[in-house]
């Protein structure tokens, strides 16, 4: 790749994958979402208020930390993290719901919509919305709604409708249906903030701008704390926000590798896991085209994860053209080896995880040891753990 | 001449327009579709739609959904729906089927034998909801190659260059989203429709037929006198939903409606 990256095209293709596959009452919204972002990509106004927000709301930037003691443990590269759960919410998602509802705001749209897996997402969506005053409407599974019930509290407390999907897996993708099925009826007055890098394009494009900032960020601090660029990120992977923001910055620094890491579940070769890049086939699905799982007769199979926010068919189809191109590695991690990944950081370093960054701790407990002491690795630590105390109490047969 | 665009012109001929069921195969079990078109084309249809089950509908309500979720369960899958079309052209030579559904079943088994295997099946037409004429170049190329329709859909927020790309790519008929929303949603808003019919038809010389929102026999007139053919699913299916215990009865219900529909249409 000599030539800079410059991907998608004006349709939203990243090569095979991505696109607009939706039904043709959304052509109309997502192509006049696609001129609004456009149109304030570049306005000055629009970014200094972006700016000014994520400094004096978000909390950005967020610290490249050097996990000293977790390095000295493992004997390898040294482990930067780079700290998306300080954000407001606790997580990277606010980077972009804070974008999308901002756009929202200039497109005089009045009431939000989006869909949910762990709720860190629908948070981070109900946080926005109370804050400029929109009505929010948050869809999650009815699975999810069970294991995650502090942030579905949290999105009422923040005034937020949490929907209960009941249909198919009842499962982030389930969530994402009936958002669209909402889109569909309300298109005039209502905007889709979708959390992920998946979706129609402009989606996929649009929400890797707005969390690129944790890569832009990462970069320049790497470079002010070691003085050069590192040689290997690590991000979990479900749709792939987190990792395509830390990730996009650096896709013109070769000598940097990409590390994507896949929800496995029980093990991939279980078949019961959510690891669409390293275990599933191109096809069509929400919006766009990608990396699925899928049946031989092209139905969506269910998924399995421990983390609520991996537990999807699909990822962004930017990560489907990575990883064919060979930019980018995707690996994957069961929820096991994710546990560990938790505890380590929690004891080594006094950081509690989320379970979806566990699985990037867990690889990087692997990888670290196989390089070099004077190698930088970056982990993106996409949110804390709060959110999953219960989870892990249930876990390990604890009554809280 | 396609068998869907002689269905049109003959219908065109007699003023009389298409009434066009949509049934999701498979539902609720896999016995139950072959006979059901029969019985339709015996109460009066014209075309039938044949629903491919899909694990994530998303352009559809909850009747549709549920419809998709009882077929799946016995495992229907594309390439029996396209066994059933089969089994169905050996009786009747005369009455067109259209596949609808989703375009991840038919990405899986490729486009080119799914062209193949539609055209073995004597499929006339293939409407795929979520593969819009920019994503569809490939597939509409291989269909027309066989002389199978594709068919697209128009919506209420469809602008006269969309119309006319859809007039392009489209052929056979256009099916005209007569609401924003699911499948089974509200109610129509027969000015609306109306307004939006002269719209399209200025733009294109395909039959435009009329679907969501068709509920019993005077919105299938209604919608009727405005477009080429109305569409009616959700209300059949819900027959086969309050009936599920007795299908013989659901089966009934549903000869009943079209029935009423079809006389309703072809009165003056």
């Amino acid at each position: 790749m000599t030539e800079k990256y410059n991907m998608p095209d004006e349709r939203g293709h990243f090569g095979p994958y991505g696109g607009m596959f939706v039904a043709e009452t959304l052509m109309l919204p997502i192509q006049e979402l696609n001129a609004a972002y456009q149109q304030y990509l570049d306005d000055p106004d629009f970014i200094a208020e972006l700016d000014a927000d994520l400094k004096h709301y978000v909390g950005r930037p967020s610290p490249l930390y050097h996990a000293e003691r977790w390095s000295r443990e493992l004997g390898g590269a040294q482990i930067y993290l780079k700290r998306e759960d300080l954000n407001h919410t606790g997580a990277h998602k606010i980077n972009n719901t804070i974008g999308q509802a901002l756009l929202a705001k200039r497109m005089g749209k009045t009431r939000i919509i989006a869909e949910t897996g762990a709720g860190q997402h629908g948070v981070a969506t109900a946080t926005v919305a109370a804050r400029l005053g929109l009505e929010c409407v948050v869809y999650m599974g009815a699975v999810d709604v069970a294991r995650q019930s502090l942030n579905v509290y949290r999105m009422k407390l923040l005034g937020a409708t949490v929907v209960a999907v009941e249909s198919g897996s009842k499962t982030l993708k389930d969530a994402l249906n009936e958002a669209l099925r909402d889109w569909v009826t309300n298109v005039d007055n209502t905007f889709y903030i979708i959390g992920t890098v998946a979706g129609p394009h402009p989606y996929p494009a649009m929400v890797r701008d707005f969390q690129a900032i944790i890569g832009r960020e990462a970069k320049q601090q790497c470079q002010d704390q070691v003085g050069r660029l590192p040689d290997a990120l690590v991000a979990c992977v479900g749709g792939g926000s987190n990792a395509i923001g830390l990730f996009y910055p650096f896709i013109d620094d070769r000598s940097v590798k990409m590390i994507g890491v896949e929800a496995a579940g029980d093990g991939v070769e279980t078949g019961r896991h959510s690891a669409p890049l390293c275990a599933g086939r191109p096809g069509v699905l929400h919006g766009n085209r990608t990396y699925l799982m899928e049946d031989d007769d092209g139905e969506i199979i269910e998924t399995h994860s421990i983390s609520a926010g991996l537990d999807y068919p699909g990822v962004g189809p930017e990560h489907a053209w990575l990883k064919d191109t060979g930019r980018a590695e995707y690996v994957n991690i069961t929820d096991t080896e994710a546990l560990e990944g938790f505890h380590a950081l929690t004891r080594m370093e006094g950081i509690i995880p989320a379970l979806e960054s566990s699985h990037a701790m867990a690889y990087t407990m692997k990888l670290a040891p196989t390089m070099s002491k004077d190698e930088i690795i970056i982990v993106c630590l996409s949110g804390r753990g709060d959110k999953d105390m219960q989870t892990m109490a249930q876990r390990e047969g604890i009554e809280l | 001449m396609s068998r869907l665009a002689a269905t049109f012109e003959a219908l065109s001929k007699t003023g009389r327009k298409a009434l066009v069921p949509f049934i999701t195969a498979g539902d609720p079990r896999p016995d139950f579709t072959l006979p059901m078109m029969h019985a339709m084309v015996d109460a009066g249809v014209d075309v039938i739609e044949l629903g491919v089950p899909f694990s994530d509908p998303m352009a559809d309500g909850p009747v549709i959904q549920r419809a998709s979720e009882r077929a799946l369960e016995h495992k229907m899958s594309l390439r029996r729906v396209l066994a059933i079309a089969t089994e169905f052209r050996k009786t009747n030579q005369h009455t067109p089927v259209v596949l609808m559904g989703y375009v991840n079943p038919i990405e899986a088994m490729g486009y080119e034998d799914f062209a193949n295997a539609a055209q073995r099946a004597d499929i006339d037409g293939v409407l795929t909801v979520d593969l819009p004429p920019e994503e569809a170049e490939q597939c509409v190329a291989l269909l027309k190659a066989r002389d199978i329709d594709p068919i697209f859909l128009l919506a209420p927020n469809s602008t006269d260059e969309r119309i006319k790309k859809m007039d392009v790519a489209g052929s056979g008929y256009l099916y005209y989203v007569s609401l924003k929303g699911v499948t089974g949603a509200g109610h129509l808003n027969v000015v609306d429709v109306e307004a939006k019919l002269k719209q399209i038809k200025a733009n294109t010389r395909l039959p435009v037929a009329i679907g969501f929102g068709v509920k019993d026999a005077q919105t299938a007139k209604t919608v009727a006198d405005l477009g080429d053919g109305v569409v009616v699913g959700s209300a059949l299916i819900g027959k086969i939903e309050a009936n599920l215990d007795d299908l013989e009865r659901a089966k009934t219900e549903i000869i009943e409606l079209l029935t009423s529909m079809r006389q309703a249409m072809d009165s003056e």
